[in-house]
């Protein structure tokens, strides 16, 4: 229990991109759990195989979110169309916003100790 | 129901989710390899369908031996019959809303647990009664406790802790912050397979009991050590899923140095090779022995590829690759199944005088083992390929996937394989469980 409410408190204490986290983008975050998005996508890693880690999705095409709005508008070969309407994507955006400013992964720049252990540059 | 029974009828649902759950896999794999295959349940549908048919299939499976085991070996009878009946329905009626849920598209949850919030409250309340029925139950027993008493208790309160705190994040201050709920989430979904993992152990250490004939494998000194091992794994060993979320470093030093000593069951492994194959020769006639055994196998393969990617190192390049999917169907069919088969098979044999006609059943498990290891060593050379490409070269997510596709492939066909080999043991089992005394 100690443990638990270690974790829950210090050990996750992290502020980077709270700000993003707006209204829009918890409704987003509501829209990524209706749609079950995480069953072929991933965070940090963590999820569904079948597309892209969604972590930095935005980032990585230079903070244009053209293609996401395209993909998420019409669906492609492997994603479903889901009919989304233009609010309902404008909050998965934001929402994808909020993750892509909150941290990075894969992490690109790490030393290797001969412990085993990976330390973030 | 009667006290003997209630056990098997837990037990023969748990086979039909089985069967069923595997076939969804198969389903989920065409999909992966073949889009847009079988539209009518698309992929996001089928996946989370075969994950809670399978999970059920493993906790419904255990519950029903817990059931099963207590009055007839311990002369226990159960505290309430009728909260087993309670209990049943109200976790086959939760289960057939979260199927229904699925199929009707509406989701709400998270990975694993994907059905809408709400249908976590009837899961905790069956919990509940079973807790207070296990309990109530096994306090009554004198003298010493053998540890899978110990394990099955633990199992149980760990599934209703994990469980809540898996469902934390409907609370702003666990869902608002990325960080904290993908770690929270890990740490309940880690301790979680540990708690079903309890369950099943204690359900091994019980079998070997019992064919042994020998009470000391129950009681000794090393059985309860490796409990408290496996207990401290279950609590602090979850953070290898969450290397490389930005929580406190301290999180994963922790959680590196626990993993760690499962080298402990691994070094015990090999020093008692020798030992389980004499053990082996002695109970090869017992078809719950040779699932057992199956099981044994799997423990070895998957408790290295567990410790490989336990060392940050190595998790930096395998995370989030078919490596760590490898490791989740080695150890969910090859361990989890193959001990809870043993199971089954136990009580199936204690259920006729006559002899169990059992060739189907030895088809059965060579195949399903045979196509597991295939779709393992697919799983691996997938993970592997994904991660040499994703870090050693510019493909995008599209090549490196067109790359890895004939694996998938491979693990595809397996998957079938893998089938067919549940169904003729499912097949098999059914009858053989709910047969009259006398009848094969």
């Amino acid at each position: 229990m100690a443990y638990s409410a270690v974790v829950y408190t210090s050990g996750t204490e992290y502020a980077r991109g709270d700000s993003f986290f707006t209204e829009e983008a918890k409704r987003g975050k509501q829209l990524f759990q209706k749609y079950n998005c995480i069953s072929c996508h991933q965070i940090y890693g963590l999820g569904g195989y079948m597309g892209p880690d969604l972590t930095n999705a935005l980032s990585n095409r230079g903070d244009d979110d053209a293609v996401a709005r395209a993909f998420l508008k019409s669906g492609t070969g492997k994603m479903p169309n889901f009919n989304l309407d233009e609010s309902e994507i404008d909050g998965l955006l934001a929402y994808l916003k909020y993750i892509d400013k909150a941290g990075t992964y894969p992490i690109e720049h790490y030393e290797l100790s001969p412990l085993g252990t990976v330390e973030v540059i | 129901m009667s006290k003997f029974q209630s056990g098997k009828i837990f037990i023969g649902t748990s086979l039909l989710a089985l069967a069923l759950g595997v076939f969804m896999g198969c389903l989920a794999a065409l999909q992966f390899v073949v889009p847009g295959f079988f539209e009518i349940l698309p992929f996001f549908k089928s996946r989370p369908l075969h994950v809670s048919l399978v999970i059920s299939w493993i906790f419904m499976c255990a519950i029903g031996g817990v059931y099963y085991y207590l009055p007839r070996y311990h002369n226990l009878p159960l505290f309430s019959p009728k909260l087993v009946a309670v209990h049943y329905w109200i976790f086959v009626g939760t289960g057939l809303a979260i199927l229904g849920s699925y199929v009707a598209g509406r989701f709400g949850g998270r990975e694993y647990w994907e059905f809408p919030p709400i249908l976590a409250i009837p899961i905790i309340v069956s919990w509940v009664l079973f807790a207070v029925n296990y309990f109530k139950t096994v306090f009554r027993k004198k003298g010493k406790w053998p540890v899978y008493l110990w394990m099955w208790g633990t199992g149980i309160f760990f599934f209703l802790y994990t469980f809540l705190e898996a469902n934390l994040w409907v609370f702003s201050y666990f869902g608002d912050n990325i960080v904290r709920e993908i770690t929270i989430q890990w740490k309940a979904y880690g301790a979680l397979v540990g708690s079903w993992n309890m369950l099943v152990y204690g359900t091994a250490i019980f079998l070997m009991e019992r064919i042994s004939g020998n009470p000391k494998v129950g009681t000794s000194k090393m059985a309860y050590a490796l409990f408290f091992l496996g207990l401290v794994n279950l609590m602090f060993g979850w953070a290898h899923h969450t290397y490389l979320v930005p929580s406190a470093p301290w999180i994963r030093y922790f959680a590196y140095a626990v993993s760690m000593t499962e080298l402990l069951i691994l070094a015990r492994i090999i020093w008692n090779w020798k030992s389980t194959l004499d053990t082996a020769r002695k109970f090869k006639h017992l078809m719950s022995y040779q699932f057992l055994l199956a099981s044994e196998f799997w423990i070895f393969l998957n408790l290295v590829l567990a410790l490989l990617i336990s060392v940050p190192a190595l998790n930096l390049f395998t995370h989030g690759t078919h490596i760590t999917v490898a490791h989740s169907m080695g150890s969910t069919i090859g361990i989890n199944t193959m001990i809870l088969l043993g199971s089954v098979f136990f009580i199936c044999r204690e259920s006729t005088t006559k002899k169990l006609k059992l060739k189907g059943v030895k088809m059965g498990l060579w195949l399903t083992n045979g196509a597991l290891l295939t779709f393992w060593i697919s799983l691996i050379l997938a993970g592997y390929t994904k991660a040499r490409l994703s870090t050693g070269s510019d493909l995008s997510f599209q090549q490196i996937m067109h790359e890895v596709a004939p694996y998938l492939m491979v693990f595809t066909i397996a998957g079938i394989g893998l089938f067919l080999g549940i169904a003729m043991i499912v097949s098999s089992a059914l009858p053989k469980l709910f047969a009259k005394e006398g009848e094969e």
